[in-house]
């Protein structure tokens, strides 16, 4: 494992160790408002400060980067296994089954993808309590974040269809089901590995793009996203640098994810 | 010329059938969007049982989708596109107002993405050195793991033009390409035949070089368009940029869903010309070359 793979896990394990002790770290939570210290600068008792209505920094950041660790994966998994289900299934299947499925992505693919959340999350009620935001915008990544992977999946598929080994299965009298799940499915498995990992800094990075434009998680819920629409409020730079801190925290970790995910690509 | 045709004609083909598609599809998901069938005016405590039930009959050929999407379909061949329910003011007069600004906006960053892009890229293919090679891979890097929303911020703070911004966010994504591109035909055995043979680089570059890497490259340009369009919405919105990406992303907000059915065909119809455009571009250079 090379230096920057090292340094990348270490980056990792450290992030998600902290996110997942936020309730020790900061026992006060991610809601409790300091009202005589709003919009205060970091001190000992608020390590990055408080925001404009008072709450603590850094317990925000802990608890949205819980948030977004553990529902960009989720997603992820979701539209992994669309992609596997509808990609690899058309390619295995071949013929009209193939060219609907390509059909279908072409669509989704045709339109940007932050325009394509963007749209697909107005239709949703956009006045709903902070957990159904969280889940709907999550849930509207991996619904809709599966089209790329099912493209890949359905040309890898539609490959090993015709390969040799699949062929001399076929010609021992294996057949159907068997033969998908037996000799086809194992032959995906890399892929669906580099593509469940490509997915995640991906789904990290739409979810902060909705927040700051409004249309991600809801308050008083915090994650990236939300926490990065701070910046918007700043007139300069150096002004507030500690506002900064959600944005350094997610480059680090969608740097992290990209470092590791050359390995899962030269593994595909 | 015969093949060029049939390329032209299927890749319009599907240009057509992929809007009707996408337009059905747009349309059912308005459709059966919450809150579709609630209209403000049936809370006006003026209006008696008749007349509610009059504004009731009016909306109820909407209810089937068909009948609703065939009807859009209709008045947007006559040119009526509808109007804004939250603007209050016909789609059409809105995305000609805007129009022009995201198209500057596009093409000024495009160009830019591109130029940084492709002198980046064949400076490192020239160079070959690893130092270079790993600072162009961290700025690459870096501008990749920003969310366009807040390099779209960043531009705002320190007074950049919007198309900077588009520029920014389109250039890591076409160098990384365009860099692993030059680099493998570069590495090539015709190109090492050519240097032995005392070419100049300049002759190489336009000689033997772009040839080869020109149809891939547009294909990427093809997508890069797609890139931008999506990079258009933060960034007008938040750079206050009065183009169609901030009509989408107001539309997106007050649940306007007519106009954003309206976007999303227009977004549809520009991704899928310019990926058409680069492939059919790509297939005629492909055809001179060979």
């Amino acid at each position: 494992m090379s230096l920057g793979r090292k340094l990348a896990c270490a980056a990792l394990v450290l992030v998600m160790s902290a996110s997942a002790a936020a309730n020790w770290l900061a026992p006060a939570g991610y809601s409790k408002q300091y009202r005589e210290a709003t919009n205060a600068p970091p001190s000992h008792t608020h390590w990055l400060g408080t925001d404009e209505i008072g709450r603590d920094r850094f317990a925000r950041v802990l608890y949205g980067t819980r948030i977004s660790l553990l529902l960009a994966p989720a997603a992820a998994l979701l539209s992994t296994l669309m992609a596997a289900f509808f990609g690899g299934l058309a390619g295995y299947l071949g013929g009209a089954w193939a060219r609907t499925a390509m059909a279908v992505t072409d669509l989704f693919l045709s339109l940007p993808w932050l325009f394509l959340l963007i749209a697909a999350r107005a239709l949703m009620p956009l006045n709903v309590s902070p957990l159904i935001s969280v889940l709907v915008t999550f849930l509207l990544l991996g619904l809709l974040g599966w089209t790329t992977a099912a493209r890949v999946l359905c040309t890898t598929a539609a490959s090993l269809r015709t390969s040799d080994f699949v062929r001399q299965a076929r010609a021992a009298g294996l057949t159907g089901q068997r033969l998908f799940w037996m000799h086809v499915v194992p032959n995906l498995k890399p892929v669906l590995y580099a593509q469940f990992w490509i997915s995640i800094p991906v789904f990290i990075l739409s979810e902060a793009n909705l927040g700051i434009l409004g249309l991600g998680v809801a308050e008083p819920m915090p994650s990236w996203g939300s926490l990065l629409k701070e910046l918007e409020g700043l007139v300069s730079v150096g002004e507030e640098p500690w506002k900064f801190a959600p944005l350094i925290l997610l480059a680090v970790v969608v740097t992290s994810f990209q470092l590791l995910l050359s390995k899962q690509e030269e593994a595909a | 010329m015969n093949n060029l045709r049939w390329k032209i004609g299927g890749h319009a083909l599907a240009v057509v059938a992929t809007l009707l598609l996408g337009g059905l599809l747009s349309a059912t998901l308005v459709r059966l969007a919450p809150g579709f069938d609630a209209d403000e005016r049936e809370l006006d405590p003026h209006l008696n049982t008749q007349s509610v039930q009059a504004l009731r009959e009016a909306r109820r050929h909407e209810h089937n989708i068909f009948h609703f999407y065939l009807s859009y379909l209709n008045h947007s061949l006559h040119g009526d596109l509808g109007t804004s329910l939250a603007l209050g003011q016909p789609v059409r007069t809105l995305l000609g107002d805007r129009l022009p600004l995201t198209t500057r906006l596009l093409t000024t960053g495009l160009g830019l993405a591109w130029m940084l892009s492709l002198t980046l890229a064949l400076s490192a293919a020239w160079l070959r050195l690893s130092i270079f090679d790993v600072f162009t891979t961290v700025v690459s890097g870096t501008f990749l793991c920003i969310p366009a929303a807040v390099l779209a911020l960043l531009s705002v703070l320190w007074n950049l033009p919007g198309s900077l911004a588009i520029a920014l966010i389109v250039f890591p994504r076409t160098y990384r390409y365009a860099s692993n591109l030059l680099v493998k035909v570069y590495s090539r055995p015709h190109i090492l035949a050519a240097r032995a043979r005392g070419l100049g680089e300049a002759r190489i570059l336009f000689r033997h070089v772009v040839p080869v890497v020109t149809p891939q490259l547009l294909a990427v340009a093809g997508v890069s368009v797609s890139v931008a369009v999506g990079a258009a919405i933060p960034v007008e919105a938040l750079c206050g940029l009065p183009g169609v990406g901030q009509l989408a992303w107001q539309a997106a907000l007050a649940r306007d869903l007519p106009l954003l059915v309206n976007i999303t065909i227009l977004v549809t119809l520009v991704t899928l010309l310019a990926n058409s455009a680069a492939d059919v571009i790509g297939h005629v250079v492909q055809r001179r070359e060979i």
